[in-house]
């Protein structure tokens, strides 16, 4: 499977073990989505299972809030996590709070699936990466899966949480994993050993990394598409690097960084995202406060430009090879 | 025509809307048009919403200004409803008076009243089924008290006491009661609005007959969540009741502010394709009747209904606030529509079965029980008394399971207290 096929054989086992499972979003229901995710849902599931909504951010969430406070665990699409803002305050203010605020007696088991990410072309409005701004908000997990496996592994399980789960999609590598040279052909799923993707229901669970290479020289840390790229150019510099994706922002498996960057004494965290307050910032300080004096060199933060997402300068922008490999070569230099 | 010369044209002028009377101002309804109890017809509930547009512009009034229930909307309450609404609505009151008090006395931070548009909350929950979800704002008590929510669990909130059930967390008056169909109440204005609508519509795909209501103020109805609830509720024909609390006032600014100077509130409702009507607020009866004839509509799948309930907000918006800086004195005496309490007293009296005597009789009643409540909800705490929930409850809740940063979080904080009192923590406090 790619990655789109295993998220909608997540959504569809997901729906069938569970009645109460429904999805809504714009586009999803007949037509099965812009990015053909929830094809096939509405037929095999029914209109009230999956349906289309109106062109509403505000109104999809708050309305899956209700739904979840019912007793039922809806799964909305928003369809760029680019658009993802009009539905902010549905998110923050009530989802993330239910549970607190209502002391356990009303929750939002929900999960928010939303394509994420750059690299292709899609400039402003279809490019963004706003992680960060999740996970700074209290009582929300943050899930981005890097391969099909994962993918299916982890909505199922975002999906049967019990808490409001903003579950990111790389689009990038919707059909194929990126290694960040854009002028290469697209390699497809088919060839890469996480495209074996079983058709039956199963769990990854949220809050675990995975140690995607084994390594003592440095560790990187990435999650999404950029943990194919990072990989990309550890096998090209040659560098016996351990690479973590992440998986789960929030929350984050510390102990699988904290064991790494001990045995490595070197860290790099790569993102897409914007620099300032990104995720890496959190990551950085966490691994400076846990591993200060195992540290051989400076924490170093590859991740886009402070700047709003460019369309024709695109591979000017993107972390790709040689941002991250000039980075390697200052951190191993030390 | 030609388009006009631009050079002939006065400037554009900007239209930033004046409530009529302000401060020191002598306060005149007199322009208001107030139709006549009895006057507006009441369709048949599974009606299309374009045959019911004048409702939408006119005032559903049953009791007249002799006190009598009149017309096609009279719900026809026997004698035992019309003095429970009654008694539900002066202990509202008696229990805001109380808790205003409380919170002058330094009991507690904040407290917001709901004088004046009591039967907005009281006559319309009497109108719904128990098991029916309210999603209210935070003006909507009344709610509970018809709901026979133990009065002393609302005041343990307020006082946020080592009895309050949503353990200190939320600021007063956001209650919370899931057994009694009250929905949490938020901070954040209307958020509750397509809530409501998503309730109504799990509601109606699990094939279920229970219907959702939510209660928003006119100010909160210029918020992005009151157009897509609107729209969403329509599209789906969600089986949901949108109130909208047209007290006049938004804190200080006028119902101006939220587009009322060209239109009513429940005229919102025609664009949507959404049945509007618009009541009389101050009369319980008249409020009883729309809330009942919007359920029915509901629970027959012929859609939801947006009701503006037509009222004065009679005191300040909150503890905080002082409405001598903004508005005439006078308003609340000259308010035309009176007030619910009183109209829903005469009415009684007219009807042979109630009497002034009686009536002060239960003032004092309720205020005593009201006082005494109190005491029993002090014994647990009042604000910054020290009798709070156990300090670890801050960290439980974020999660269903604390993740390790909360549990490293909690045990920091505990550690401070142990810090702070050496010998020993307060009474109440781990």
């Amino acid at each position: 499977m790619n990655m789109i096929q295993a998220i909608n054989s997540a959504l569809d086992c997901a729906m069938t073990a569970d009645p109460d499972v429904v999805i809504m979003g714009e586009d999803v229901g007949y037509f099965g989505g812009v990015f053909r995710a929830t094809a096939g849902l509405q037929e095999k599931h029914g209109k009230t299972r999956c349906f289309d909504t109106p062109i509403s951010e505000c109104g999809i969430i708050g309305v899956a809030v209700g739904m979840a406070a019912y007793g039922m665990r809806p799964v909305p699409e928003i369809q760029f996590a680019d658009y993802i803002y009009p539905g902010l305050d549905q998110i923050i203010s009530e989802a993330a709070r239910m549970r607190y605020r209502s002391a356990g007696e009303f929750t939002s088991s929900m999960t928010i699936r939303s394509p994420f990410g750059g690299g292709i072309f899609g400039g402003q409005t279809h490019s963004q990466s706003p992680e960060a701004i999740f996970a700074h908000v209290s009582g929300l997990k943050t899930v981005i899966p890097s391969t099909p496996y994962d993918a299916k592994g982890l909505l199922i399980a975002a999906i049967e949480d019990n808490d409001p789960v903003v579950f990111f999609e790389p689009k990038r590598i919707y059909n194929g994993p990126f290694d960040g040279y854009y002028d290469r052909p697209v390699k497809p799923w088919s060839k890469h050993p996480a495209s074996e993707v079983p058709e039956d229901h199963y769990r990854i669970p949220l809050g675990t990394a995975k140690v995607v290479r084994k390594g003592s020289d440095l560790t990187i840390l990435a999650y999404g598409t950029m943990v194919h790229v990072a990989l990309g150019v550890v096998e090209e510099h040659g560098i016996d690097a351990e690479v973590i994706d992440l998986r789960s922002i929030v929350p984050v498996d510390i102990d699988t960084i904290e064991a790494s960057v001990k045995k490595t004494g070197r860290c790099m965290i790569v993102h897409e995202a914007t620099r300032t307050a990104g995720f890496g910032a959190e990551l950085s300080a966490l691994v400076q406060e846990r591993c200060f004096y195992h540290l051989e060199a400076p924490i170093e933060r590859v991740t886009g430009f402070d700047t709003p997402y460019p369309h024709s300068l695109e591979w000017g922008y993107f972390p790709g090879p040689v941002r991250i490999g000039n980075a390697l070569d200052r951190i191993m230099k030390d | 025509m030609a388009p006009p010369d631009k050079s002939n044209l006065p400037p554009l002028k900007l239209h930033v809307p004046e409530p009529k009377f302000r401060p020191g101002d002598k306060a005149d309804f007199s322009e208001l048009e107030i139709p006549a109890a009895g006057a507006t017809p009441r369709p048949d509930e599974a009606g299309a919403p374009d045959g019911m547009r004048d409702l939408a512009y006119g005032l559903v009034r049953v009791l007249d200004d002799d006190h009598d229930a009149v017309g096609p909307w009279d719900p026809r309450l026997s004698d035992e409803q019309l003095l429970q609404i009654l008694r539900t609505m002066a202990l509202t009151r008696a229990f805001d008076e109380r808790m205003f008090r409380a919170q002058r006395q330094g009991k507690t931070s904040f407290y917001m009243k709901c004088t004046g548009e009591e039967a907005t909350s009281v006559a319309a929950a009497f109108a719904l089924d128990r098991e029916d979800m309210c999603f209210p704002s935070y003006r909507q008590q009344g709610i509970l008290f018809a709901r026979g929510y133990p009065m002393i669990e609302m005041m343990n909130q307020i006082f946020s006491n080592s009895g309050d059930k949503l353990k200190g967390r939320q600021l007063p008056i956001m209650y919370c009661s899931k057994d009694d169909g009250f929905f949490t109440i938020s901070g954040n204005l209307a958020t509750q609005y397509p809530q409501a609508v998503g309730w109504a519509m799990a509601s109606a795909a699990k094939g279920d007959t229970r219907i959702a209501a939510a209660w928003t103020g006119e100010g909160s109805t210029a918020e992005g969540d009151f157009h897509s609830a609107a729209t969403f509720a329509a599209v789906y024909n969600a089986p949901v009741i949108l109130n909208i609390v047209n007290n006049q006032w938004a804190i200080s600014s006028f119902s101006g502010f939220a587009g009322g100077e060209r239109t009513t509130f429940a005229a919102r409702a025609v664009g949507y394709g959404i049945a509007g009507l618009r009541v009389d607020g101050n009369d319980p009866l008249a409020v009883y009747a729309a809330t009942q004839w919007a359920a029915n509509r509901a629970r027959l799948n012929a859609g939801p209904t947006i009701i503006e309930h037509f009222t004065y907000r009679s005191e300040a918006h909150s503890t905080s606030d002082d409405p001598s800086g903004y508005r005439s004195a006078q308003e609340r005496e000259e308010w035309p529509l009176g007030d619910p309490i009183n109209r829903l007293k005469q009415h009684c009296i007219k009807k042979g079965i109630w009497d002034e005597e009686r009536h002060a009789e239960q003032d004092k009643e309720l205020a005593e029980s009201v006082r005494a409540t109190g005491k029993e909800a002090e014994k647990l705490g009042v604000l910054g008394h020290g009798m709070h929930q156990p300090f670890r409850t801050m960290f439980e809740d974020v999660f269903e399971e604390m993740p390790w940063h909360l549990k490293e979080q909690a045990e920091m904080a505990i550690s401070e207290r142990k810090e702070k009192f050496p010998k020993g923590l307060p009474r109440g406090n781990d």
